[in-house]
C-alpha cells in the first residue's frame, strides 16, 4: 500500500474512532504534541497509559472483591482512571468511569462491580482501537509519510 | 527552549523577549499519564518544566531551589499527601503562584483552591491552550508585589530592601523582590481586621518561632473566639509589634485552624491508635528532669532560656518524674508555660511559619540527636529534625529516650510535642532522645490522619515505637488522655506529631481553651488510648485528677506549641516522616519559646 493510500486509511479509521466516541479532542492535542523533535510522543504517552490502565484495573478488581469493600478506595482509582483516560482522550473509558464514581458514593457494590465490567470493557476496546491506530501510524512512517494532523470540531 | 540565564534574570523572565518562554515550572501529578502529556504540553508552550511524581519531593524541590521557580502546577488527589496541603506549603513557604488541576470539577473542589490560595484551577484534561496563559498569573503575583511595595508611602525602605535582597532572583526593575510573606499576607485578606496597605508601611514583622508562641499563648489564654489583635498586642507586649502585623499573623492563623477542623474530624477517625501515643505525650509531665544544666552545657540552652525555664519551674524536682498518673498531674500544674525553645535562637526568616514547621517536624521526626555540636538545633526540635532520617525520626527518638532519658525525664507529651520535653534537655549533648517530645507534640494533631502526611507517619512509628519505651524509665505517664489539662494541647492534636497538622491540635485546643481541659483530653484521651493501650505507653486514660487545676496553663501552652507547629509546619504532612526539614536556613534554634505566666 503506498503511503498515501495509508494516510487516507489512517484519516478514515480516526473519523470512525471520533464518531463512534472512542475518542475526543483531546487526543488530538496529544497528536499535536507530536512534532519531529517528539516523533513519538503519541506512542509513548498511549503505552504509558495502558500500563497505567492495567495498574488501576488490577487495583480496582482486588477493591471490589474484598469483603468489606472501601469504596473510598475505589473511588480513589476511578477517580485516577477518569483523569487519566480523560487525558488521553478515551471518552467512553472516561464516561464509564464517571458512571463508576456515582455509584460508589452511593455504596452500591453491585452497581460497582457491573460498572468495573463496563469499564473494563471500554479499557479494552480502546486500547485495541488505539493499537491499531498506531500501527497504521507507524506503517506511514516507515513507508517514509508523515501523520496527517486532524481537525476536529 | 531559551531561557535566559543571565544572573539578573535568572529564572526571571518577565523582562525578557522570550517571556513567557523559559517560565520554570513544577508540575506535581501523581497519575505518570497525566504527568507525561503535561510535561509535554509546557514545554510545548516553551517553558522549563520539572515533573514530579509526589508532593514531598516537589516540596522539598521547592525548599531546595527557593527561587528556582516561577509556578507550580498540581493535581489535586495525589496519595502521599493532598493537594491543597501543598498548595498551603507552598503559599506559606515560598508564596509562588500554584496552580491546581484536577478531574473533579465540583464546585467545593474548586472552591477549596480558591480559599487555599490557589490562583488558578484547570479542569483536566488539560488543554494546552490553558497551559499557555499560566504565565499571566506569575506576572500578576509579581506586578502584585510591586504594587504593594509601592504603594505604601511611607514603606519602609529597610524592609524593601530586605525584601529585594531575599529574592536575588527578580533583580528586574520590575521586581521589588519577593516578599513572600507579604505577598501571604495579600492573598490571605479575607477582609479582616486587617490593613493591608498599612501591612506594608510597617517594618516587616519576622514571625518567628518564639514570637509566634507569644501569640498562642496570648490568643490561647483569651480564648480564640475573643482574641482581637488589639488585646493581643497588647499582651504581647512586643515592642515594635502593631496591631495591624497581629491582625494578619491571627487571620493567617484561624485560616490554618480552618482547614485544620476540616481535617480533624476525619483524623479523629483515624487516629484513635495514634492518639495514644499523643495523649501520653502530652499527658506526661513536661520536662521532667530536664537536665538544664546540660542542656545548657552543651549549648543548646542559653543562659537566659535556662533561667527561664527554671523560673517556670519547668525544672523542678518536683516536676522531675515524669510519671504517668497522678503523680504527674501534679508536675503538670506546677509546669507552668515555659519557653520550651527557649534555648533555641531564633533564626526565623520571613518564612519562619515554614521553618517553623520544618522544625517542628525535625521534632518529631529526628528525635533524637541533640548535638550539641548542631547548632541548629535546640535541644528538642533541632536533633531530630536534623539527623534522623524522616520516616524513624519519631522512633529513634522514642527508642532514644527510653535509653537516654532516665525516668524521670521522660516528659512524654506533656509539651504536646513542644519539643520542649524534657527529653532532650535530659541527654547530655549527645543524647538525641529529647526530640521524641516534640515529635509527639507538633505531630501529635496532624500526623495521623493522613497517611502520607509527616504527622501521620511519625505519629505512627511513635506509636510503634512506645511499645520500646521504658515506661518505667520513662515514666510516661499516659493518663493524658484523661489529663485534660496538660494534654489539652497535645490531645488535640492529631498524632502527627510532626505537627503539620498541628493546626488540629489547635483545633482542640480551642475548644479547651475555656478551660476544660479535662473534655479535650477526654476526647483526646480516647483516641490515644486505644492504640496506646497496645504500646508500652499504656495510656492510663484515668487519671488526670490533679492536673487540672495547674494544668490549665500547661495544657494551653502545649496547645499553643502545637498549634504553632502546626501552624508552621503545615507541610508537614509529607509521607512518613518526611520532612523536608529544610532547617538550612532556619536555625531549629528558633523554637519558639514562650513565657507565659501561668
Amino acid at each position: 500500500m503506498e503511503v498515501g493510500q495509508m494516510q487516507r486509511q489512517w484519516m478514515g479509521y480516526m473519523k470512525s474512532l471520533f464518531m463512534e466516541g472512542f475518542l475526543d479532542g483531546q487526543f488530538l492535542q496529544l497528536q499535536q504534541l507530536q512534532d519531529e523533535n517528539n516523533p513519538e510522543f503519541v506512542v509513548e504517552v498511549v503505552s504509558l497509559f495502558f500500563e497505567d490502565s492495567e495498574r488501576i484495573l488490577k487495583d480496582l478488581s482486588f477493591a471490589v472483591d474484598q469483603q468489606s469493600v472501601d469504596f473510598k478506595k475505589i473511588d480513589a482509582h476511578v477517580h485516577q482512571f477518569k483523569g487519566s483516560s480523560a487525558s488521553i482522550g478515551a471518552q467512553r473509558v472516561k464516561n464509564a468511569c464517571i458512571a463508576f464514581r456515582n455509584f460508589c458514593e452511593e455504596q452500591n457494590i453491585d452497581a460497582c462491580r457491573s460498572c468495573l465490567q463496563q469499564v473494563k470493557q471500554e479499557y479494552i476496546h480502546v486500547k485495541n482501537k488505539l493499537e491499531t491506530l498506531l500501527r497504521l501510524e507507524q506503517q506511514i512512517v516507515a513507508a517514509g509519510g508523515s501523520i496527517p494532523m486532524m481537525e476536529w470540531n | 527552549m531559551p531561557t535566559s540565564t543571565s544572573p539578573l534574570n535568572s529564572g526571571n523572565n518577565l523582562i525578557s523577549d522570550q517571556f513567557p518562554a523559559g517560565l520554570r515550572v513544577l508540575v506535581v501529578d501523581d497519575d505518570p499519564t497525566c504527568l507525561m502529556i503535561l510535561e509535554r504540553m509546557l514545554r510545548f508552550c516553551l517553558y522549563e518544566v520539572t515533573k514530579c511524581k509526589r508532593a514531598e519531593v516537589a516540596l522539598s524541590l521547592l525548599r531546595e531551589n527557593k527561587n528556582g521557580f516561577d509556578i507550580v502546577l498540581s493535581d489535586v488527589h495525589m496519595p502521599d499527601m493532598d493537594g491543597f496541603k501543598l498548595l498551603e506549603h507552598i503559599g506559606l513557604e515560598m508564596d509562588l503562584p500554584v496552580i491546581m488541576m484536577s478531574a473533579d470539577d465540583g464546585k467545593n473542589v474548586v472552591m477549596k483552591g480558591v480559599t487555599h490560595g490557589a490562583c488558578d484551577y484547570l479542569i483536566k484534561p488539560v488543554r494546552i491552550e490553558a497551559l499557555k496563559n499560566i504565565w499571566q498569573h506569575v506576572v500578576r503575583k509579581r506586578k502584585n508585589k510591586w504594587k504593594d511595595v509601592n504603594q505604601s508611602g511611607g514603606f519602609d525602605e529597610r524592609d524593601r530592601e530586605k525584601k529585594v535582597s531575599s529574592d536575588a532572583d527578580y533583580s528586574s526593575s520590575a521586581n521589588e523582590g519577593k516578599s513572600s510573606s507579604k505577598k501571604r499576607r495579600d492573598e490571605e485578606d479575607e477582609a479582616d481586621d486587617r490593613d493591608d496597605s498599612s501591612t506594608s508601611k510597617k517594618p516587616r514583622v519576622v514571625w518567628s518561632i518564639e514570637l509566634h508562641q507569644q501569640f498562642m499563648a496570648v490568643v490561647n489564654q483569651l480564648g480564640l473566639d475573643k482574641a482581637v489583635p488589639k488585646k493581643i498586642m497588647e499582651m504581647m507586649n512586643v515592642p515594635g509589634l502593631t496591631r495591624e502585623n497581629v491582625a494578619s499573623h491571627l487571620q493567617k492563623y484561624r485560616l490554618y485552624l480552618r482547614r485544620l477542623s476540616g481535617v480533624s474530624q476525619q483524623q479523629s477517625n483515624l487516629n484513635n491508635s495514634f492518639m495514644n501515643p499523643q495523649d501520653s505525650i502530652f499527658g506526661a509531665t513536661p520536662i521532667n528532669g530536664i537536665d538544664l544544666q546540660t542542656l545548657s552545657t552543651a549549648g543548646h540552652l542559653s543562659p537566659q532560656s535556662l533561667a527561664k525555664l527554671q523560673a517556670a519551674g519547668f525544672f523542678s524536682s518536683e516536676n522531675s518524674k515524669l510519671t504517668f498518673g497522678e503523680g504527674q498531674l501534679q508536675h503538670m500544674s506546677s509546669i507552668k508555660p515555659m519557653n520550651f525553645l527557649h534555648g533555641i535562637p531564633t533564626n526565623m526568616e520571613p518564612k519562619q511559619f515554614a521553618n517553623f514547621h520544618q522544625s517542628a517536624q525535625s521534632f518529631g521526626s529526628t528525635n533524637t540527636r541533640v548535638n550539641a555540636s548542631s547548632a541548629k538545633r535546640s535541644p528538642w526540635l533541632m536533633q531530630m529534625a536534623q539527623s534522623q532520617p524522616r520516616g524513624h525520626m519519631l522512633n529513634e527518638n522514642i527508642n532514644s529516650h527510653t535509653t537516654r532519658f532516665p525516668s524521670s525525664s521522660m516528659q512524654p507529651t506533656g509539651s504536646n510535642g513542644i519539643s520542649i520535653n524534657s527529653f532532650p534537655l535530659r541527654c547530655t549533648a549527645g543524647s538525641s532522645s529529647s526530640s521524641t517530645n516534640g515529635v509527639f507534640h507538633a505531630e501529635a494533631t496532624s500526623g495521623i490522619k493522613e497517611s502520607g502526611g509527616f504527622g501521620y507517619n511519625i505519629f505512627n512509628e511513635l506509636h510503634q515505637k512506645s511499645n520500646d519505651w521504658d515506661l518505667a524509665n520513662i515514666g510516661l505517664s499516659y493518663d493524658a488522655s484523661h489529663r485534660a489539662n496538660p494534654l489539652q494541647g497535645s490531645i488535640d492534636v492529631s498524632p502527627p506529631i510532626l505537627g503539620n497538622r498541628g493546626f488540629h491540635s489547635i483545633q482542640q485546643p480551642r475548644q479547651n481553651r475555656d478551660g476544660m481541659n479535662q473534655g479535650n483530653l477526654q476526647n483526646v484521651g480516647q483516641h490515644l488510648n486505644t492504640p496506646f493501650v497496645d504500646n508500652s505507653l499504656r495510656v492510663k486514660s484515668e487519671r488526670i485528677p490533679d492536673t487540672n487545676s495547674g494544668i490549665n496553663p500547661f495544657s494551653d501552652q502545649f496547645s499553643q506549641e502545637d498549634l504553632m507547629s502546626a501552624f508552621l509546619n503545615q507541610h508537614e504532612d509529607i509521607g512518613p516522616i518526611e520532612n523536608e526539614f529544610d532547617f538550612d536556613g532556619y536555625s531549629l534554634d528558633s523554637i519558639p519559646v514562650y513565657n507565659r505566666s501561668c
